[in-house]
């Protein structure tokens, strides 16, 4: 099984970029210096390491949330915080990690690699793209500084049903709705531009079809977006209507009806939860081969797949209502769309497991996290499945089943993908291999740590622990305590990822351009560090065989 | 124009349609909800009685719940919290509403039909529901709600709970405006 060879007219661009011509390259495009650099920069490199590092820090802030939620709930009673208090860091942290940790850590990766994958210059709407990004700071500041407003910030949960966030919100819950609608837009512009990007800069000879599937899961991860932002948009709004201008779309007393608003929600928030997973997906997809030193297996049907479960995403958002009062014919058909999706999902287990088999596998820090993320995104697809089955449903929905299931898929799965592909481009990045036995540390201890964190919350979920609460029942004491034990370990382990960044940043084993022995896709052909520019002249793949 | 500006067009232009979408889904859900009644609402308008036989074969379990929203104080209590009746027979029940508050208040209750694939089978001919009252402090008010359940009930209906939640009726502004609207008028 030899892997392919790059082709020979991206090597030669690429090396001769890399010699005398880096430098001229650099004179040519004569940048700002000094901090306005950052905030005027259209190169999407610059800002895809924008993107990452406010999604890391996004990532800290909503995560030392989440250690005071399980500092809390350490013991039964009440401790550290006020309920009032906890039920604010429960929804800012849901928010944070959602709409500023995962969603900016994959638009970051796609501004990165996405040009370099398909052989483009740049994205093709670079100032758009600098704007997109700028709109994230400002949005989560005002987010963030709601929590010092008079009244507090959002305590309704991520999801912030109506009426509760309506009629008997915080007075902050304006500014909420503003920093929501500037994520928003962020998203749908990012969106735009990686749309524009794959469909119209692909080197010449390259088809759809000869992509790797991280661009092709971020292509529809684009659609979804465009599809259902405005969707959320729109909620957003009514709900500020309601708040703000006196109509009744969510108040039963006005003659509205508070459940429109959770179908609404979870029209968007469906395939929301699919834009966080897809580019996971394709992550993996393309780390796997690499370690293994094989083909992918089946890589149509990944396509086809992944755009299966995009379309599927659509029919199922119900499932998370089977306890709203659906007639039955509504929950059977919620329950068999759920259902389905196992299908799609199920190939590409099977495609991942088969492109193993027989490899030549080593295991390297990227292939580590790329392997548990299999292992554990599974997990999560099986505790889903069993909330997908309407009438068992009702004894799991809002227990700490249905936290522990969304953790799995969120944490050791889109979470541990974006991981993995630091570690996998970071040579590209920087020009320099991370540590790879501070690597290995930080791998097994946050495979420990995450597993102990969500683990027993099954347990505790199927015992009938309520979720969102500050206190709980004595019988639920010693999961509690494991959680917040793994909660600890996993969240102090982040602080080891962050010292391999700075780390590999600063310097390290030097990282030749095809940084991984296994490595075929297209950003191998440029030299590490990559340059500010890249593929000015596309690189000719005319008659070149992908797959 | 530039591959990259059409391509930009469509989606935009796809993007639009999904904001249309999304304003159209709030009337399209009230349409949905009105035709199959999913959402437990009943009319909001009075309707015909219906003569014609009684399924006296059949009883069913009409059971009142009452509730008072927050910032209304008020009281609404159904003179019989549970009746039953049969499919196509008219039936009376009283509901007593009173205000404990210091001062006069205006104030709605609003209905809920559960199961509801029920709502759709509920006929009422005069209902408290479909106006706002007025009660001074103090006052205590009893109004009917006159109903039928149509015979085509389905038949492993065999309770339906009907909920009124009373919720305070915007009077300050209501009056305020009016008062505004009469001085604006004089002048």
């Amino acid at each position: 099984m030899a892997p392919k060879s790059p082709p020979k007219a991206t090597l030669e661009h690429s090396q001769s970029a890399s010699g005398s011509a880096a430098a001229h390259h650099v004179e040519e495009h004569h940048y700002r210096s000094g901090p306005l650099r950052w905030l005027l920069t259209t190169n999407h490199k610059e800002i895809g390491s924008l993107y990452l590092i406010f999604s890391l820090s996004m990532f800290m802030i909503g995560g030392a949330m989440a250690l005071i939620i399980r500092l809390e709930l350490f013991q039964p009673g009440l401790q550290m915080v006020q309920p009032e208090f906890f039920n604010q860091m429960t929804t800012m942290h849901g928010l944070i990690m959602v709409f500023g940790a995962v969603m900016p850590g994959f638009v970051g990766l796609a501004n990165w690699m996405i040009p370099l994958q398909v052989g483009a210059p740049d994205m093709a709407l670079p100032r758009l793209n600098n704007f997109s990004f700028w709109l994230l700071p400002i949005a989560f500041t005002l987010l963030l500084s709601t929590l010092l407003m008079p009244g507090g910030g959002p305590n309704f949960g991520w999801t912030f049903y109506a009426p509760l966030s309506t009629t008997y919100a915080p007075p902050s819950t304006t500014f909420f709705i503003f920093a929501l609608h500037m994520a928003g837009i962020s998203s749908i512009l990012g969106a735009i531009n990686i749309i524009a990007t794959i469909l119209n800069l692909r080197a010449p000879g390259m088809r759809l079809m000869d992509m790797t599937l991280f661009v092709w899961t971020w292509l529809i991860t684009a659609f979804l977006l465009i599809a259902v932002m405005p969707v959320l948009a729109g909620v957003i709004t009514m709900m500020l209507l309601d708040i703000n201008f006196g109509t009744s779309f969510f108040n039963a007393a006005g003659g509205g009806d508070p459940v429109l608003f959770q179908h609404l929600f979870w029209f968007f928030g469906h395939p929301e939860v699919y834009i966080m997973i897809l580019p996971a997906f394709g992550i993996v997809s393309v780390i796997i081969p690499t370690f293994a030193r094989k083909r992918l297996f089946g890589y149509a049907s990944m396509v086809y797949a992944t755009a299966s479960i995009a379309i599927l995403s659509f029919l199922v958002w119900a499932h998370h209502m089977f306890a709203v009062g659906l007639p039955l014919v509504a929950e059977l058909f919620f329950m068999y769309t759920t259902m389905l999706i196992a299908v799609p999902t199920g190939v590409k287990v099977f495609n991942w497991i088969t492109t193993l088999f027989r490899g030549e596998i080593t295991f390297e820090t990227p292939m580590l996290f790329a392997l548990a993320f299999v292992v554990l995104f599974t997990i999560g697809g099986f505790s889903g499945l069993m909330l997908a089955i309407a009438p068992a449903d009702f004894q799991y929905h809002d227990t700490y089943f249905v936290v522990a299931h969304f953790h799995y898929v969120l944490v050791p799965g889109a979470v541990f993908s974006i991981m993995a592909a630091v570690y996998y481009w970071l040579p590209k990045w920087t020009g320099h291999y991370p540590d790879e036995r501070l690597g290995r540390w930080h791998f097994w201890l946050s495979v420990i740590g995450v597993n102990l964190l969500f683990f027993p919350m099954h347990f505790a979920g199927l015992a009938g622990m309520p979720r969102r609460i500050p206190d709980y029942a004595l019988q639920f004491a010693d999961f509690n305590m494991a959680s917040s034990i793994g909660g600890f370990l996993f969240g102090f382990s982040q602080l080891l990822f962050i010292w391999v960044i700075v780390k590999c940043v600063r310097g390290g084993v030097k990282a030749p351009a095809s940084a991984w022995d296994g490595a075929t896709d297209l950003e191998w052909t440029v030299p590490s560090p990559a340059p500010l520019h890249t593929f000015e002249t596309p690189p000719d793949l005319r008659g070149f065989k992908f797959h | 124009m530039t591959p990259v500006q059409r391509t930009v067009t469509k989606t935009l232009f796809a993007l639009m349609m999904m904001v249309g979408f999304t304003i159209a889904l709030v009337p399209l859900y009230d349409v949905f909800c009105n035709i199959t009644g999913l959402n437990g609402k009943s009319a909001s308008q009075p309707r015909a009685i219906v003569s014609g036989e009684v399924d006296e074969s059949r009883y069913v379990t009409v059971q009142f719940i009452t509730r008072t929203g927050s910032g209304l104080p008020w009281r609404l209590t159904a003179q019989d919290r549970q009746v039953r009746v049969h499919p196509g027979q008219a039936y009376e029940v009283r509901f007593a509403f009173v205000n404990h508050g210091k001062t006069a208040s205006r104030g709605r209750a609003v209905p809920s039909v559960s199961p509801s694939e029920a709502s759709l089978h509920l006929r009422k001919i005069t209902c408290f529901c479909f106006q706002e009252q007025r009660l001074e402090a103090g006052e205590r008010l009893e109004l009917p709600l006159m109903f039928q359940l149509s015979r085509d009930l389905p038949e492993n209906v065999h309770t339906v709970t009907l909920a009124y939640t009373l919720y305070p009726a915007a009077e300050e502004q209501l009056t305020s405006n009016v008062i505004a609207l009469t001085q604006g008028g004089g002048a």
